[in-house]
């Protein structure tokens, strides 16, 4: 995490985030207006190409009638708010402990050796940035790597480095698990639960032959 | 009323204590950090947890309101083990740098984890780093030694009320910083150094010039402003070396300014040390038997009723007594106090005096503030009315040029004809008032010293008398002094009528040929060019330009004297340290002159001069203590000027010539003060 201010320009929102806005404030009591500061921080990130500048926060603040240290108080405890630019691609890997047991120290090499770059840093052509995140809540499918909204599972080093070479191909692999398991059912067979088993499961099982 | 036992002792405590008041209440200590009395409850340093009978876990004693039938432990051996606890995750990241840093020897972290403390440590990992934050040129951080109690952050946010103080980050890796790194800009700042438990944050002025153990402290009373804020003046040797604030709840409460705490490097520099006069068009140094020769041939070719006197914003009510004497000794009656031109009177003390006292604004609720930049003025009792302005919502209306008083007002204009409307009931704000139970209204510098200031006392007086100001036990008619020595000066009758204007243009026509000026300069004295001038003073300042005669004076912390508040309370400060080379006590050098004269005062000690003003002017005897002046009629009809107020202080830190004469009130000028008024009245 990095306190630094980085100063950018003016900011304002887009007129569509701003009709957003004036509805997202409608969620709100007149007294509470502030509590609309994290939503309003998160919509203002993605607007600006994934980071919270300083114009973001004044402009946060005062349309919310905070004071300015306020409003960079809870971007700067939320690690999901970057206060410093971020590359295209933010590739964020999972370190926490289930996904650690699961290999996610591989997973966070593989994406060293090939991005070039360590954790909280951006390529020098600005394209990729590599984040250490705290649980990413999806540890029954660890290690996982979160990217643009979407989680990337039961990964390992040669998968991880396919999906960054995916990225950089352009054409992204589809997002879940990259170990050919269903979502999160067990890997093979269904062994139990047979009748709750969802039908794609089944198909998908009968299709591939049977594993034994 | 709720009744619990601590330590044994059973104990009825308000409704609404929380357990550590109740505690205190009892006289039983307990260690905290992140808890004061003056600011909101954090609740998150955790040193003050207490066994509580059928809890299951300790609570934090601060947080926890006292409640009927509790039984508290507070040292037991649960707590003690606690207590142990807390300061050795406190110390994990403290650095042991104790001989080097400034706050050893009266740091709250020092103390407590001698006394509370488990004796030694258990961890070897490394400690956490944080770098320096930029807080602006009073404050000096240190912040690898913050516990992050966060004191300083709700004092910007509660008493100064300029947010700009914030925790940022999180867990391990919280900072407190100011935003961006800017300097804190208050005029309150300097307070968050006092609140600080540890040596996080010190005094940037005061870094590495003494410690605690080898000062000699003097209670004493500040004359930067006219509240008469209880200080304690901290010297070493020949040098007062800092400035606290002292208790006071009827006046500071714990609370001084900027200026008041820092201006004190003011007392060092640009002093007059030996007495000087003008020979063949250049200030010499002469002795002081030369000085009063000059003074006397020049009196003795004199007519009395040609000489005048002024007195500056500095003065004790002893020196003015004895000047007032001795200018009366050779037969003149023309002793002027207010240099700014105010239209106040001495004849009705309830017409000059805040007469609802200090304290007063906890009680108010509705405030009129007419031409008063509160914030600049009086900048301890600006943060008092906020308060009550946050926490009680009360209306506060404001009536001048647009300022940022740190809390909301309703504008009214900048116009004085407004307050004419008010009193016809033609104002919204007249509806206000009425349905007010305690109205007050504050009668600023502005308004006073305006050609038309009389017509505004009496609007203001009318108003006052119309809405119900004046009780039983209410009075909210106040006016704001913005100088320590003026209701000293007004109590002993120091005006002549017409006022300044009317020495300036008696020297220009010849009327007066000697001026004797003690300590007054804050305003242009240019007219005074043509007289004869004898300057006393402390400082070379404005007053020295045009003197003739200098003789030198002594400052607040060097001399015993008697100082009258705005509310018209007596206080007493104390001598800390002698003046400088030969400066004396301004009232000794007056004993000293009117014998070489040849009118001997008939005083030789300060206990004899006392006694002579007491028996004169009896309220001067009442130390200590709040007068209540009957209420009469008072101020002038007379049309209004069509122009808006103009402001007295553009700038907060350069206000008397102690603070001119102070490097590092200078610096906070040049650094803190990017206000618009300064700009404005820059441009006229």
């Amino acid at each position: 995490m990095t306190l630094n201010l980085v100063d950018a320009g003016a900011f304002e929102f887009s007129p569509e985030n701003k009709k957003w806005a004036a509805e997202e404030l409608k969620k709100y009591p007149d007294s509470y207006r502030q509590s609309c500061v994290m939503p309003y921080l998160h919509r203002a990130q993605e607007q600006n190409h994934g980071w919270v500048s300083i114009p973001i926060m004044e402009y946060i603040a005062d349309l919310l009638d905070m004071a300015y240290i306020r409003v960079h108080e809870v971007a700067s405890f939320y690690s999901m708010y970057n206060l410093k630019p971020v590359g295209k691609h933010v590739i964020e890997v999972c370190t926490t402990t289930p996904c650690w047991l699961r290999g996610s120290d591989d997973v966070a090499a593989a994406c060293k050796k090939e991005l070039g770059i360590g954790f909280g840093e951006t390529t020098a052509d600005g394209e990729f940035t590599l984040l250490e995140v705290e649980c990413a809540g999806a540890c029954v499918n660890a290690p996982v790597i979160a990217y643009k909204e979407n989680y990337y599972e039961d990964l390992d080093e040669d998968t991880t480095t396919a999906f960054i070479k995916s990225i950089k191909a352009g054409k992204v692999v589809s997002c879940g698990p990259q170990n050919g398991r269903f979502k999160s059912c067990p890997k093979g067979r269904a062994t139990t639960l047979k009748d709750f088993a969802p039908k794609e499961l089944l198909k998908a099982q009968d299709s591939k032959g049977s594993d034994k | 009323m709720v009744k619990l036992t601590i330590d044994g002792t059973e104990i009825e405590v308000d409704t609404g204590s929380t357990v550590i008041q109740a505690a205190e209440q009892a006289g039983i200590e307990i260690p905290r950090f992140c808890y004061h009395e003056r600011l909101s409850i954090a609740g998150n340093c955790r040193m003050c947890l207490v066994e509580m009978e059928k809890a299951p876990k300790l609570v934090a004693s601060c947080a926890m309101p006292a409640s009927e039938g509790m039984v508290i432990h507070t040292n037991s051996e649960k707590v003690k083990k606690a207590r142990e606890g807390v300061m050795e995750f406190l110390l994990i990241n403290h650095p042991l740098d104790c001989p080097v840093c400034d706050q050893g020897g009266e740091c709250d972290l020092q103390d407590q984890s001698v006394a509370y403390g488990g004796g030694s440590k258990r961890t070897t990992e490394e400690r956490r780093i944080v770098s320096e934050k930029f807080m602006g040129p009073l404050i000096k951080t240190t912040m690898t030694r913050c516990i992050h109690c966060t004191r300083c952050v709700r004092f910007a946010d509660e008493i100064a009320g300029v947010p700009e103080l914030g925790a940022i980050g999180r867990g391990e890796g919280m900072q407190i910083t100011t935003y961006n790194e800017k300097e804190f800009k208050s005029e309150m700042s300097g307070n968050i150094v006092d609140l600080c438990p540890v040596g996080a944050l010190t005094s940037r002025p005061y870094a590495f010039k003494a410690r605690p153990w080898e000062l000699t402290s003097t209670e004493t009373i500040d004359i930067h402003d006219a509240l008469g804020a209880n200080i304690r003046a901290d010297a070493r040797g020949r040098e007062v070396m800092r400035i606290l604030p002292r208790l006071n709840d009827d006046i500071n409460s714990e609370w001084i300014d900027d200026k008041s705490r820092h201006a004190v490097d003011g007392l060092t520099k640009n002093r007059l040390d030996r007495p000087y006069a003008r020979i063949k068009g250049k200030l010499t140094e002469v002795t002081w038997q030369q000085a009063f020769d000059i003074i006397a041939a020049k009196i003795k070719k004199t007519d009395g009723s040609k000489i005048a006197a002024l007195t500056g914003d500095l003065n004790d009510a002893e020196s003015m007594y004895a000047l007032k004497k001795l200018i009366a000794s050779l037969g003149s009656d023309k002793i002027e106090c207010r240099q700014d031109g105010s239209a106040v009177e001495s004849s009705s003390r309830v017409s000059y005096l805040f007469n609802s006292a200090i304290s007063g604004v906890d009680e108010t609720d509705a405030v009129l503030l007419i031409g008063s930049d509160l914030r600049r003025e009086a900048a301890v009792l600006n943060s008092r009315l906020r308060q009550n302005s946050v926490n009680r919502r009360m209306n506060i209306a404001y009536m001048g040029p647009k300022i940022d008083l740190t809390y909301r007002v309703t504008e009214l204009g900048d116009d004085a004809h407004i307050l004419q409307d008010i009193l016809e009931g033609k104002h919204e704000f007249s509806k206000v008032l009425k349905k007010a139970e305690k109205p007050m209204l504050i009668l600023g510098r502005s308004a006073l010293s305006r050609s038309d200031g009389g017509a505004i006392l009496k609007l203001a007086h009318d108003i006052a008398d119309k809405y119900g100001f004046i009780l039983e036990d209410w009075n909210g008619f106040n006016v704001l002094h913005t100088a320590a020595a003026r209701v000293g000066g007004l109590d002993l009758d120091l005006t002549v009528s017409g006022g300044i204007e009317s020495i300036f243009a008696g020297v220009k026509k010849g009327d007066i040929e000697i001026v004797f000026n003690m300590g007054a300069d804050e305003t242009d004295l240019s007219a005074l060019s043509g007289a004869f001038v004898i300057y006393q003073g402390s400082h070379g300042d404005e007053g020295v330009r045009y003197a003739d005669v200098i003789l030198p004076g002594t400052a607040y912390t060097e001399k015993s004297g008697l100082y009258v508040n705005i509310e018209g309370r007596v206080q007493r400060a104390e001598r800390s340290i002698f003046g400088p080379g030969d400066a004396r006590e301004d009232w000794t050098i007056l004993r000293a002159l009117s014998d070489a004269l040849g009118k001997t005062l008939e005083f030789d000690t300060l206990g004899e001069l006392r006694a002579a003003l007491y028996k004169e002017y009896p309220a001067f005897a009442a130390l200590d203590e709040l007068p209540s002046e009957k209420w009469c009629d008072f101020g002038v009809n007379a049309a209004l000027l069509k122009e808006g107020f103009i402001l007295p202080i553009t700038d907060f830190y350069q206000t008397s010539p102690i603070a001119r004469a102070s490097s590092v009130m200078q610096e906070c000028s040049g650094i803190m003060y990017d206000s618009p008024l300064k700009e404005e009245a820059a441009h006229g």
